[in-house]
């Protein structure tokens, strides 16, 4: 039934393909910026939390 | 220069109260459910507080009531705190926290009057769904201009979360509520059959992921740091597993779909996400236990650790477990089973429920200035709640793949071994058992949390505002060039609006990708010529069946497999639910498949059947419904019903206000009791709801028997 459906779609094999280059781009420029941040930035950040007058 | 400020302690602890108190109201729904199904006759006979009522009714309370209270209370306490600036508007909190009362009394209300869409999670009808939209919008509103408003340039990972919950779910109530109301208590979803049921998964699904996940993922990047008192393990981990993330749930809804008559492409797609998604998943499990690495011993002594530790690990064996699922191989056993209810219950009891708990032991000391009233009974909750999770969970593992294997299991002549359904029920009832002590173990776990935490705030007092401060937010920082990739991600953290619109950009993506197919496949779905739109009075019929909420417990979708067409008779067609508004899939088989039933039997067999299912079926858990046989059915709204439908595009012939609507409902019925009288029901009367429903029960499945050409697979 569903290579019916499949087959009046035109052009249907352009979907996974457009879902496989956004991920990969995707994936690939956030890792390109992650691994690109500075340190003090990172420190600043994991420390947002702790970073009030209560003592825990 | 600093600043001094507030933070509004009234509203969080609203919110905690709140959580308690619908905690235990779910609970508690959920064991009388369990007991329903061990003791039919349990509060039977009422159609108010039957099952197929009650189970929505303990779903919705512990997502949206327990949880949703939860999420509530994480994000009032931590964003403030995060921002260093209090809520934007308590008069917009207060309206949060009222109007998310209200609806959550509405469902209380509604829910067991039989007041249902049928589709999962989303079962409240159209004038809550405007409700929930409008309170929902009040909470992001409110966040929105407390981030915008803040004094910490930064914004913490937490709140990510809590921005891609916020509009998220937003999309996913928009999308999936999309109904023409009949009446004011009645509507029909936009779309149909295939169609409906994709975007009702898209929708289900993705309320896990964004209602009962991401949210608690920021609530434990605040309160695991915190508990512990160090920073969390790895931001950079955070920022890639928070970007994965959201980008990756979208797309896997349709694996609750797989083997159904949704086309194999979308169903593949939806199997290599989840499989992708068990990446993403971990890494915010490994990010949170590792945040405490050289700090175990804090575990021993601190309850909110406890419960962070083993729901963080539930959150770990659960987005685990759910890819394995989406395999079709142990999604074909693992479907319609109690296997289904033990995953979703190591995740909601151990992981949104260990997360709350934890918190509440975390914030109600701290805002009332004491220490907890009893670390000891807070263990004991600890171990009452851990021990009733695998009380719980285990028995439900055994109990689904034995029935799954007896469901599949043939003899030596090609015959099924257990060709009666009610077999395989009969043998699973220890665990039911089993489950039930499980559960109400955990309820009494929860029960001690509720005299403790009433204790603390007894032997303290309550701050009703907290004092911090903090200098100004530096606006002269802003004008920091944006461009190198050193700082794009730090700059990016400190443009929330930016920020909010590229996670709608990333969770829509996958929403057009699967929809722009799913579009098309509409005018691609096989007709069946002889697949029509259901008689007035079969209409009539199916509406109470799904006021009953009789989905809850049968599906109507039989997979292509030959231990599905041996046991229920031809698989499912995609083409045989084109004027299924809404579609009757269902997720569970607690009784048999009904896609088939028109037909199997003689109306008599119904009649007697539903009265006192016993009566037909020896040992049946299956509870009577009485109330039809005393309850007319209403055939006045018919019309206003034929004309929701026809602009829903369902080819009715009739006009609008046709009086033949109403006439020909009436003779189809007359007809029906005509003939139970003739064969010695003497009650049998037109009027019923009985009669509507089982000119319905007759009429499923059964056009596609009439078909000249029945389109090839």
């Amino acid at each position: 039934m569903y290579k019916q459906v499949l087959n009046s779609i035109s052009n249907v094999e352009i979907y996974p393909i457009i879902t496989l280059v956004l991920f990969v781009v995707f994936f690939f420029s956030m890792i390109a910026i992650v691994v690109g941040m500075d340190k003090d930035t990172v420190e600043h950040a994991s420390s947002l939390p702790l970073d009030d007058k209560e003592a825990t | 220069m600093m600043e001094t400020f507030h933070y509004d302690n009234k509203i969080v602890r609203n919110f905690a109260i709140a959580t308690v108190i619908w905690g235990i109201i779910g609970f508690l729904v959920g064991l009388i459910i369990a007991l329903k199904l061990i003791y039919p006759e349990f509060l039977g006979g009422i159609a108010e507080l039957t099952y197929g009522r009650l189970r929505p009714l303990h779903t919705n309370a512990v997502v949206f009531a327990f949880a949703g209270n939860a999420i509530f209370l994480g994000i009032y306490y931590s964003l403030p705190r995060l921002l260093k600036a209090p809520m934007w508007s308590a008069k917009l909190s207060a309206i949060n926290f009222w109007g998310w009362q209200a609806i959550i009394v509405g469902a209380v209300i509604t829910l067991p009057l039989g007041i249902t869409t049928s589709k999962e999670y989303a079962e409240l009808e159209w004038f809550m769904d405007i409700a929930i939209a409008l309170v929902w919008v009040i909470f992001g509103l409110n966040m929105m201009l407390t981030i915008f408003n803040r004094r910490e340039k930064h914004i913490y990972v937490a709140i990510w979360f809590y921005i891609a919950t916020f509009i998220t779910v937003a999309v996913l109530h928009i999308v999936n509520s999309l109904a023409i109301p009949a009446s004011f208590v009645k509507s029909y979803p936009i779309f149909a059959g295939v169609q409906d049921a994709l975007v009702q998964w898209w929708y289900g699904h993705n309320a896990v992921a964004f209602f009962l996940t991401t949210p608690f993922l920021g609530i434990m990047y605040y309160f695991i740091p915190k508990a512990a008192n160090r920073p969390v393990y790895s931001y950079k981990l955070s920022i890639v597993h928070f970007w994965s993330l959201i980008f990756i749930y979208i797309w896997a809804g349709p694996h609750h779909l797989l083997y159904t008559s949704l086309p194999n492409w979308a169903q593949s797609l939806g199997t290599v996400f989840s499989i992708m998604l068990i990446a993403p998943s971990w890494g915010g499990m490994i990010n949170g236990l590792l945040t405490l690495r050289g700090a175990y011993d804090r575990v021993r002594e601190s309850p909110v650790l406890k419960f962070m530790v083993v729901g963080v690990t539930a959150y770990g064996m659960s987005t685990f477990e759910g890819p394995v699922l989406s395999l079709k191989t142990v999604n074909a056993i693992a479907h319609y089973t109690d296997y289904i209810i033990a995953h979703v219950h190591l995740g909601a009891l151990a992981w949104n429920g260990g997360l709350t708990f934890a918190i509440l032991y975390y914030i109600i000391p701290r805002i009332y200035g004491v220490p907890l009233y009893s670390k000891r009974l807070a263990n004991t909750h600890f171990w009452f709640a851990t021990l009733g999770i695998l009380f719980y969970v285990i028995p439900m593992y055994v109990g689904g793949i034995m029935q799954s294997l007896m469901w599949k299991e043939f003899t030596a002549d090609g015959l099924l071994r257990y060709p009666n359904f009610l077999e395989t029920v009969t043998q699973i009832m220890p665990m039911y058992i089993l489950r039930t002590v499980g559960g109400a173990l955990f309820i009494v776990g929860s029960l001690f949390a509720v005299i403790n935490l009433w204790k603390t705030a007894k032997s303290g007092t309550f701050l009703a505002t907290e004092e911090d401060q903090a200098p100004a937010m530096d606006k002269t920082a802003e004008v920091r060039p944006a461009v190198t990739q050193k700082a794009f991600h730090r700059w990016l953290e400190g443009k929330p609006a930016l920020l909010s619109v590229l996670v709608l950009v990333v969770i829509l993506i996958g929403g057009i990708v699967e929809f722009i197919p799913t579009a098309m496949v509409d005018s691609n779905v096989p007709k069946i010529d002889s697949v029509k739109p259901y008689t007035p009075l079969e209409l009539a019929g199916r509406d109470i069946y799904i006021s009953d909420g009789c989905n809850n417990c049968h599906s109507q979708m039989i997979r292509p497999f030959r231990s599905e067409t041996a046991r229920y008779g031809d698989y499912s067609k995609a083409g045989e639910f084109v004027y299924d508004h809404p579609f009757l899939w269902g997720s569970k088989r607690t009784g048999p498949d009904l896609h088939r039933i028109g037909g199997k039997y003689p109306d008599s067999w119904h009649y007697l059947h539903m009265r006192d299912p016993q009566s037909t079926s020896p040992g049946s858990i299956m509870p009577g419904s009485p109330w039809m046989y005393t309850r007319d059915t209403n055939f006045d709204v018919l019309p206003s019903k034929i004309w929701a439908l026809k602009t829903l595009n369902v080819p009715y012939t009739y006009a609008d206000n046709d009086p033949a609507i109403i006439q020909d409902a009436k003779a189809q019925a007359e007809q029906i009791a005509a003939a139970l009288r003739a064969q010695g029901f003497s009650d049998a009367d037109a009027n019923k709801q009985i009669i509507a429903l089982i000119a319905y029960m007759q009429r499923m499945g059964t056009d596609i028997r009439k078909a000249t050409t029945v389109p090839s697979k």
